[in-house]
């Protein structure tokens, strides 16, 4: 029971570059052997020689429940992840009511207990993001929240930031903050630019994320908190980050798969469904966000997963609500930058697999003997079209749409089940 | 310390004929004689014994009168001020908790005869809300037959706008013996000690120091262990905003116990690793193997906003109850300077066990102490004029 054998793989495992053809054998929902001499058992999966990699993990994904499921639930997201290779998903808190207080990680992970991939939640950093009222981030811990997270909001006071890393230390949890001096954005719908200013639109300067940066990085030294600074646009915060983590292991960063893939220009005539938080910035800074996950100063690329039905987006630029949906087109929209040769292969995953599992303290995101067996298999190389109608995210505010992607995902495992299999 | 070896010469001209004059057996005599004390119910009897031979003797008399004036190791005790446990060196905290170990005989404590400090005065000067140390002083002071008064802060000329200099300047003019002062801003105290002529004690500044609370604190565990050096001993909560962490920290250290801070990063002051301690932020491994553990008031009137998120998960994660107390793996006893928040830093089931709970006797010795501390800041101001 419960025996399967994935043949014919080409298995990576990012956490040691491992990458040789071979099966995986996989036994009451752990990898219980793998390599080019395992011997088959149970049902046999063929991966007709595609890429055999550990599922990924998104550490920032947004859903509209509680409070907004018009948007997007848990189930569909989950439904949605499957779909693009994920197995794992970190909830952000800005739901309404926030996720501030034990029931509500409670429900969180009532909710995943019938999910076909691992839900996790992630606890607010502050009562009703208020960015000043500490929550019980012990007792969250304790019930399940794997991070803490302010949602899109900054933690606009140095001493409140300065408590939190602190305070979370005492239980080695991780905080994740967005980097943004809000009285220079506040307001602003575009990254500062000749292009922004031609479209007559308001926009916030680079150095607005650098300037939180910097104050976070010094924050985090005083008080050696384990601080990720959460979602990078620039090249500027890019070269602090760069520095500060010569001295400070505390320190990691995401980046969204957007502002790797988009630059300014994609908004265009004011399309909305490029209208990102934080904007997307030029194409240089985009380059050097490439080079960042490449010479792995990135630790972790994040869907930003943002569903918003087409009322909230259909309105002039600057009232239409920010955010795109990803979980669908990670995965595919990471390939296609590998096939353009933009991207390393084994560095882009683990971004996404082994990486984030280490922030997380998750045993998953690698392919090793009695590591659960998240796994997926993926086609680097087939050609498709983005069309936003086809996916299963109840929003479909895809940046992507219209495009030619390069690779998708073929199957998706986790804990040794089949939950997506796009042959059917 | 050794009085009876007068008595027993001087009065009954030796061990045996004091035998014979007390009836009682001369191997009894010969252990006064060597221990140089005589245990309190034989006073009676001798007092009477000696009126036969001419001799009036009071309970006075057996009083070590002589360890004041000459202070343990034959080290003068001289300081005129009680403003921070670093001002002492070891031989005066020695004489220090010896004379608090005399006054705590409760029949020594409350002799009415007791004239140490006879026609002194003693201001107590809170501006701050004080229960126990303002009485705890103020009963000291009387059982050692001086004039207390206390003043009002609520009605006093502060309220009308006076500097602390010039409330000082007033009441030096008054000519008390000894100020006793509590004082919201750390160091205020000092400052008072460089404007009068009086002693100063500091009964707490601020964030900075208590030091009558630690001597009664280590007064406590010595009569509880017999000794404090070799204890481990963990300061649990809320050290950022403790003066009395500060105060036990140097004292505790200085007797040679090891002691060690638990509390969240929050409420720990930076680098507090540098001051001869262990730091914790975890009660399961910093509470191992400790036979003291004191927990402080979560101060929350002293934080600008909260450092921490709720009681509630204060409680769960630093709040002793039976569960966390059993992490010491030992048998341990728990002390709190008080007042008590019941429910945040201790369960009522551990505050009102008295197995384990010295918060009562240290409200006790606290009496005591402080009529040593006065007595001792008295004779030297004697024997310095």
């Amino acid at each position: 029971m419960n025996t399967s054998t994935i043949i014919n793989a080409r298995i990576i495992n990012p956490e040691d570059g491992y990458d040789k053809l071979g099966s995986i054998l996989i036994e009451s929902g752990t990898i219980s052997d793998f390599g080019p001499e395992v011997k088959t058992k149970g049902q046999i999966i063929d991966a007709q020689g595609l890429v055999c990699a550990p599922g990924l993990i998104d550490m920032r994904v947004n859903t509209g429940e509680p409070g907004k499921e018009n948007r997007e639930t848990i189930n569909t997201a989950a439904k949605a992840a499957a779909a693009g290779g994920i197995t794992s998903i970190v909830l952000m808190p800005d739901t309404n009511p926030v996720i501030d207080d034990i029931s509500l990680v409670d429900f969180i992970n009532r909710k995943a207990e019938n999910a076909p991939i691992n839900i996790f939640a992630a606890g607010a950093l502050t009562k009703n993001l208020d960015g000043s009222t500490l929550t019980e981030i012990g007792l969250m811990s304790e019930a399940g929240a794997l991070m803490f997270s302010n949602g899109a909001l900054p933690i606009t006071n140095a001493q409140t930031m300065r408590r939190l890393l602190s305070y979370s230390s005492n239980f080695d949890c991780l905080i994740s903050s967005r980097p943004l001096e809000s009285s220079l954005s506040i307001n602003t719908v575009a990254h500062e630019s000749d292009f922004s200013a031609r479209l007559g639109l308001s926009s916030s300067p680079a150095v607005s994320e650098l300037i939180i940066v910097q104050r976070d990085i010094a924050l985090a030294e005083l008080t050696d908190g384990k601080l990720l600074i959460d979602l990078i646009s620039s090249s500027k915060s890019l070269n602090a980050i760069k520095q500060a983590k010569l001295k400070h292991p505390n320190i990691s960063c995401s980046v969204s798969i957007n502002h790797l893939s988009l630059n300014e220009n994609d908004i265009g005539d004011y399309r909305t469904f490029a209208k990102l938080d934080p904007p997307l910035r030029e194409e240089s800074d985009r380059l050097a966000l490439l080079k960042g996950i490449n010479q792995g100063i990135i630790d972790v690329i994040v869907s930003s997963h943002d569903p918003r039905p087409a009322g909230e987006k259909r309105l002039p630029y600057a009232q239409a609500a920010s955010g795109a949906i990803g979980l669908e087109t990670l995965l595919a929209a990471g390939l296609s930058l590998v096939a353009d040769k933009q991207l390393n292969l084994m560095k882009f995953l683990a971004a996404l697999t082994c990486n984030p599992a280490k922030l997380l303290g998750l045993d998953s995101g690698r392919i090793s003997k009695s590591a659960p067996a998240d796994l997926i298999i993926f086609d680097p190389n087939t050609p498709w079209v983005c069309k936003g109608k086809d996916f299963l995210s109840k929003s479909k505010n895809t940046p992507f749409d219209g495009r030619l992607m390069t690779g998708r995902n073929i199957k998706t495992i986790c804990k040794g089940k089949l939950v997506f299999d796009f042959s059917n | 310390m050794t009085y009876s070896k007068n008595i027993i010469d001087n009065i009954f001209g030796g061990i045996r004929p004091a035998s014979r004059a007390l009836d009682k057996a001369a191997t009894t005599i010969q252990g006064w004689y060597d221990s140089g004390t005589i245990p309190q119910k034989h006073w009676a009897g001798i007092i009477s014994a000696a009126k036969v031979f001419n001799h009036s003797l009071s309970s006075e008399d057996f009083f070590p009168q002589q360890t004041t004036k000459l202070g343990s190791f034959g080290y003068p005790f001289n300081k005129i001020h009680c403003l921070s446990i670093g001002d002492f060196n070891r031989p005066d905290i020695e004489t220090l908790l010896s004379l608090g170990e005399h006054y705590l005989d409760l029949n020594i404590q409350k002799n009415p005869n007791n004239r140490v400090l006879k026609g002194k005065t003693l201001i107590n000067l809170f501006f701050e809300n004080s229960t126990r140390t303002e009485k705890s002083f103020e009963l000291a002071a009387k059982r050692l037959g001086a004039d207390t008064i206390s003043m009002q802060i609520a009605s006093s000329s502060i309220k009308k706008g006076e500097t602390l200099m010039d409330t000082a300047a007033t009441l030096n003019a008054m000519n008390p013996d000894i100020l006793v002062v509590r004082h919201s801003a750390s160091g205020a105290p000092a400052l008072l000690a460089q404007k009068v002529s009086c002693s100063v004690i500091n009964a707490g500044d601020g964030m900075h120091e208590h030091p009558t609370q630690a001597l009664l604190d280590a007064l406590t565990i010595k009569s509880a262990f017999k000794k404090i050096s070799g204890l481990r001993i963990a300061i649990c909560g809320d050290i950022l905003h403790s003066r009395v962490a500060r105060s036990n920290v140097k004292l505790l250290n200085m007797l040679g116990a090891e002691v060690r801070l638990i509390g969240p990063k929050t409420l720990l002051p930076p680098e507090a690793k540098t001051w001869g301690v262990s730091v914790f932020n975890n009660m399961k491994e910093g509470l191992e193997d400790c036979d003291i553990v004191i927990m402080l008031r979560l101060q929350l009137e002293r934080m600008s906003d909260a450092l921490i998120p709720s009681k509630r998960e204060y409680f769960h994660f630093y709040g002793l109850d039976k569960e966390k107390i059993a992490y010491t793996k030992k048998k341990t006893f728990v002390m709190h300077p008080g007042p008590m928040n019941r429910g945040v830093e201790i369960s009522s089931e551990i505050a009102d066990d008295e197995q384990i709970s010295l918060i009562k006797k240290q409200v006790e010795t606290g009496v005591a102490m402080r009529m040593g501390i006065l007595h001792a800041l008295s004779e030297s101001q004697d024997n310095n004029k």
